[in-house]
């Protein structure tokens, strides 16, 4: 269950959006396109996000890893994972993005 | 994702003395609101005996206007479940929304959590209108003192004037400039003591498919008169009270959703208790139409639908207030997540 809005499941929590958005594609393509995205800024932490059974695998470089449920609940593990604080009003963080 | 049969839940919140049991006792006579039940915390306080028609027990009591009434024994979520279960048995009449009033130092952002991450209620309940009654005697002074007064000033949709009658035109301008500095996207009504509420004007909600477009017009008008309304470094700020600041996340390109989704989700995160109240209009790729989102605090509702752009133009446009957060750092970080151009690129 995610910590932050307490969805369970990812199909009814707000991340998954309203379905106009992803029209055409499979649940399984759309969660590693989904995973591809939010691995442009967990790259930043050394986390990586794999699609897993309809859930998201999170893993760090050192091999610690948190299954997580839909897309909303990534933050709270990777934090947990990385050991620090995932700031997106981080200027680093924000530089690197606006460099690629 | 409109909620289907979900029945409204609006809150009915504003600090001691505002004013809003003596509004709920007005409202509770309208036969108007005959197909509502209220969730109160306790009979005696609304003073129900002359508008009393039955007691189904101890803690639901139908009125003449048809309105069902209950007190919050344990926490709220039981008394909407026994609700729901009276309901479903016949032993009270089918309800058509819910107005859930809660104590005077309250913050309206658990009860929202309440409705929304709630495995049980989710799935009946949606979140309505947050209606906060602020009197103009001591409304300015409670935010300033007062952090529940502010919270709930910052996440309403309707913002109830109370006990005009009390105070001279100046106050009542102050009191109107501070809460629009707060929140500039709710909507003022003003009470008049001798007139009777207009309860379409407060519960009218976003879930309603014909009050929606005026409700997000009404949330435009306010992004439109924010872009003007910064004043200068070093003069004073209207759309600022203190360290809370009302600022606007504006651009013309369309968004991915996942990306958006990614950092949104990451910033109430980490921001979440600094960011009192989101409301918007996004555009999205493979989108028709505007999508609208809004959140309280860390909560954030599903996202809905809207037929058209109000403007004609498609354009993403997003309220926050927020406590202490740099709005240019936030619009930047946005675009850097979101791969947009600077807006102001965009506008040259």
């Amino acid at each position: 269950m995610c910590g932050l809005c307490g969805a369970f499941g990812g199909s009814d929590h707000w991340t998954a959006g309203t379905g106009a958005e992803t029209a055409g594609a499979t649940p399984t393509a759309e969660r590693r396109a989904r995973a591809a995205t939010a691995n442009e800024v967990l790259a930043f932490y050394g986390l990586s996000l794999g699609e897993w059974a309809g859930r998201f695998t999170l893993r760090s470089r050192t091999g610690r890893m948190a299954v997580v449920e839909h897309f909303g609940a990534i933050w709270p593990e990777a934090e947990r994972l990385a050991g620090q604080p995932c700031d997106p009003l981080d200027e680093a963080l924000i530089t690197r993005l606006e460099a690629t | 994702m409109n909620g289907g049969d979900k029945l409204s839940v609006h809150v009915l919140t504003g600090f001691l003395g505002a004013g809003k049991t003596s509004l709920l006792r007005r409202l509770l006579a309208l036969p108007a609101l005959g197909d509502t039940a209220v969730v109160i915390n306790e009979f005696g306080e609304v003073g129900l005996d002359h508008l009393l028609l039955e007691a189904v027990d101890e803690d639901i009591v139908l009125l003449k206007s048809g309105c069902v009434c209950c007190t919050v024994r344990g926490d709220l979520k039981n008394a909407l479940v026994t609700l729901m279960e009276r309901r479903r048995s016949g032993e009270i009449p089918a309800f058509a929304r819910i107005v859930v009033e809660t104590t005077g130092i309250a913050d309206p952002a658990p009860i929202v959590a309440t409705l929304t991450a709630d495995p049980m209620l989710r799935h009946h309940f949606r979140v309505g209108n947050i209606v906060t009654v602020v009197d103009v005697p001591n409304g300015l002074s409670n935010i300033d003192a007062y952090p529940e007064s502010l919270r709930q000033v910052a996440a309403a949709d309707r913002l109830v004037v109370s006990k005009a009658d009390l105070a001279d035109t100046e106050e009542i301008a102050a009191l109107e400039a501070g809460l629009r500095a707060v929140n500039p996207t709710a909507t003022l009504v003003a009470l008049d003591e001798h007139a009777v509420p207009d309860p379409e004007r407060l519960l009218a909600d976003l879930h309603d498919e014909t009050a929606r477009p005026a409700e997000v017009a009404r949330w435009l008008d306010a992004v439109a008169s924010t872009r003007w309304r910064f004043h200068a470094h070093g003069t004073h700020d209207v759309n600022a009270h203190r360290d809370i600041r009302a600022f606007v996340l504006r651009n013309a390109q369309p968004l991915a959703w996942p990306r958006f989704a990614l950092w949104l989700s990451m910033l109430l995160n980490r921001h979440g208790a600094a960011i009192l109240r989101l409301k918007g209009l996004l555009a999205l790729e493979g989108v028709e139409g505007p999508v609208v989102i809004q959140g309280v605090q860390h909560i954030v509702h599903a996202p809905l639908h809207l037929k058209a752009w109000p403007r004609g133009v498609p354009l993403t446009e997003i309220v926050v207030i927020a406590r202490g957060l740099d709005p240019t750092l936030v619009q930047r970080s946005f675009e850097a997540f979101n791969r947009l151009r600077p807006a102001g690129d965009a506008a040259a």
